[in-house]
């Protein structure tokens, strides 16, 4: 078989054993929904809240289904030996890890898709007025919080921990980042802090494609800091990576 | 001689300071089952994963089906099967959807079902990794070791943590591999399973080879045969490469003294003697 047909393989057998998960499922798709109708329900009047919000949800649910999932993942396979078993077969290491990191980018795409269309038809959010630069924003998203998931994998001494290593990140990220709310009234050190991380400007680059109507060349800051954070993530997760 | 499988010269590895392997050099003919014996510690996995492609050696020449293993060519992982010491499954994958799953990756796999068979779990193909025994997490291990067809597999520690009952359900399995033509090399810290199993094997202490051989012709260099005798109700045994000069003497001396030399024997140490005097003598 060539080496993207096991790719495809691969892909198909890691999408069967998502759905097998329960907690994968919840914590990859279940729980930013869960917090779009809590938020949303509670700004259903305000447009400007809920326009704040959408964009907001999609981009946690990008870091969620990728930085997090693959910071988990890559923790587990690592410890159970999954990955010193693959290594130990003929399967291309670019048809396993296209494999797994594609399953990734499949629930980042069908969670963003999710949040924009319940975004519309619950709240009446209008659809997004440049859908190819949500594609672009996502796609970057996709990438940077791919490529810092697995070289953060190798930061996590062991699966246990791998919550509070993970957690310790991404919650603080989403309450810097604009998620929840306007992040222009936070404090000057955090507000710093936010605009040096990669989620506010996902946030930005998806509120300017689904609200403003901007594109990529209107959102150059967050493609340089997310290109930064991207070539970092890359070199980090392949100079350091570890099969067992 | 067969053709040879694996080859190994003056293997060295080191880890810092430490030093696992101290120039190990062996033969695997095709067709054999090799143990690796040894106390834990020795060197054996060192050594096996140097030839299965995980480490790099520090020096020495190795072979493994005309391959050196470093270069982690992909023609070589389709002709080798690997059961590691521990390695993890995925949780959620059934047993045949593990077996059909590695056995795509490579050219001519076996048949799912029949691999599923040859390890004598078909009555837990539908099971999940997460809801089998130890033993059949073992035999599960083998199953995708096998799924390729491989001519060579690596064993480490087979056994280690079965019961007796499910130990010599996995030599019945490795036996059947040796019927099918494969090479098998096998690390193992039970003297009963090299006994068992291997055609041929090697003693493995500190990172050396100290005896190799047949199990049953097994002796350390240095102390083939062994006489022994009372003397004043004392037993005295003594270790020699030249039993015919040593009697000679002994008896000899005997006639001389008009003694004789009560229960005098002379035997060839047993494996479990050779085994226990070569990797003890530094602890007496």
């Amino acid at each position: 078989m060539s080496t993207a047909a096991l790719l495809w393989r691969q892909f198909r057998f890691e999408r069967r054993l998502f759905w097998r998960n329960p907690s994968a499922a919840f914590f990859n798709f279940l729980l930013p929904l869960v917090f779009l109708l809590l938020f949303a329900s509670v700004f259903a009047d305000d447009e400007d809240q809920l326009e704040i919000l959408i964009p907001g949800i999609a981009g946690m649910s990008i870091m969620a289904t990728t930085f997090t999932a693959l910071a988990f993942n890559i923790t587990y396979l690592r410890e159970q030996g999954v990955l010193k078993r693959v290594r130990g077969t003929p399967l291309p290491p670019v048809s396993y890890f296209g494999g797994l990191l594609g399953s990734s980018v499949a629930n980042a795409a069908v969670q963003v898709v999710l949040v924009v269309v319940i975004g519309h038809l619950v709240y009446g959010v209008d659809w997004p007025r440049e859908p190819w630069s949500l594609v672009a924003f996502s796609a970057l998203g996709v990438i940077t919080f791919g490529a810092l998931g697995i070289a953060f994998s190798h930061a996590i001494p062991n699966f246990d921990s791998a919550p509070a290593y993970v957690n310790a990140i991404f919650l603080p990220l989403l309450f810097i980042s604009g998620v929840f709310y306007s992040a222009d009234s936070l404090p000057p050190v955090l507000e710093a802090a936010a605009q040096a991380l990669p989620l506010k400007h996902v946030i930005d680059g998806l509120h300017g494609a689904i609200v403003d109507g901007t594109g990529l060349a209107d959102n150059l800051t967050a493609v340089a800091v997310l290109a930064a954070w991207a070539m970092a993530g890359l070199l980090l997760a392949v100079r350091f990576f570890r099969w067992e | 001689m067969a053709e040879t499988a694996i080859e190994v010269r003056g293997l060295r590895k080191s880890y810092g300071t430490v030093d696992a392997v101290r120039g190990v050099s062996f033969d695997v003919a095709q067709g054999e089952i090799f143990g690796l014996l040894g106390p834990n510690g020795a060197g054996k996995t060192t050594t096996v994963e140097i030839l299965e492609g995980y480490r790099r050696r520090s020096a020495g020449e190795v072979s493994v089906l005309g391959h050196d293993p470093e270069s982690r060519d992909r023609h070589l992982r389709e002709r080798v099967g690997i059961v590691l010491q521990g390695s993890g499954f995925y949780p959620r994958a059934t047993v045949r959807e593990a077996v059909e799953h590695f056995g795509a990756a490579y050219r001519r796999p076996r048949d799912t079902e029949e691999t599923i068979a040859l390890v004598g779990l078909e009555e837990r193909a539908e099971a999940r990794a997460t809801e089998l025994s130890g033993g059949q997490r073992r035999r599960l291990d083998l199953a995708l070791a096998l799924v390729g067809d491989p001519e060579l597999i690596f064993l480490d520690e087979p056994t280690t943590g079965f019961d007796p009952a499910a130990r010599r359900n996995a030599w019945e399995i490795v036996r059947t591999l040796k019927d099918l033509g494969k090479t098998v090399l096998l690390t193992t810290h039970y003297l009963e399973e090299a006994q068992s199993l291997a055609d041929r094997v090697a003693i493995v202490k500190d990172g050396r080879i100290v005896a190799e051989g047949p199990p049953a012709e097994l002796s350390p260099t240095h102390s083939r045969y062994r006489v022994a005798y009372d003397s004043n109700g004392r037993r005295v045994e003594l270790d020699t490469d030249d039993p015919t000069d040593l009697l000679h003497r002994l008896t000899s001396d005997a006639l001389a003294r008009g003694e004789r030399l009560e229960g005098l024997t002379v035997s060839r140490p047993s494996l479990e003697e050779v085994y226990l005097e070569l990797t003890e003598e530094e602890g007496r």
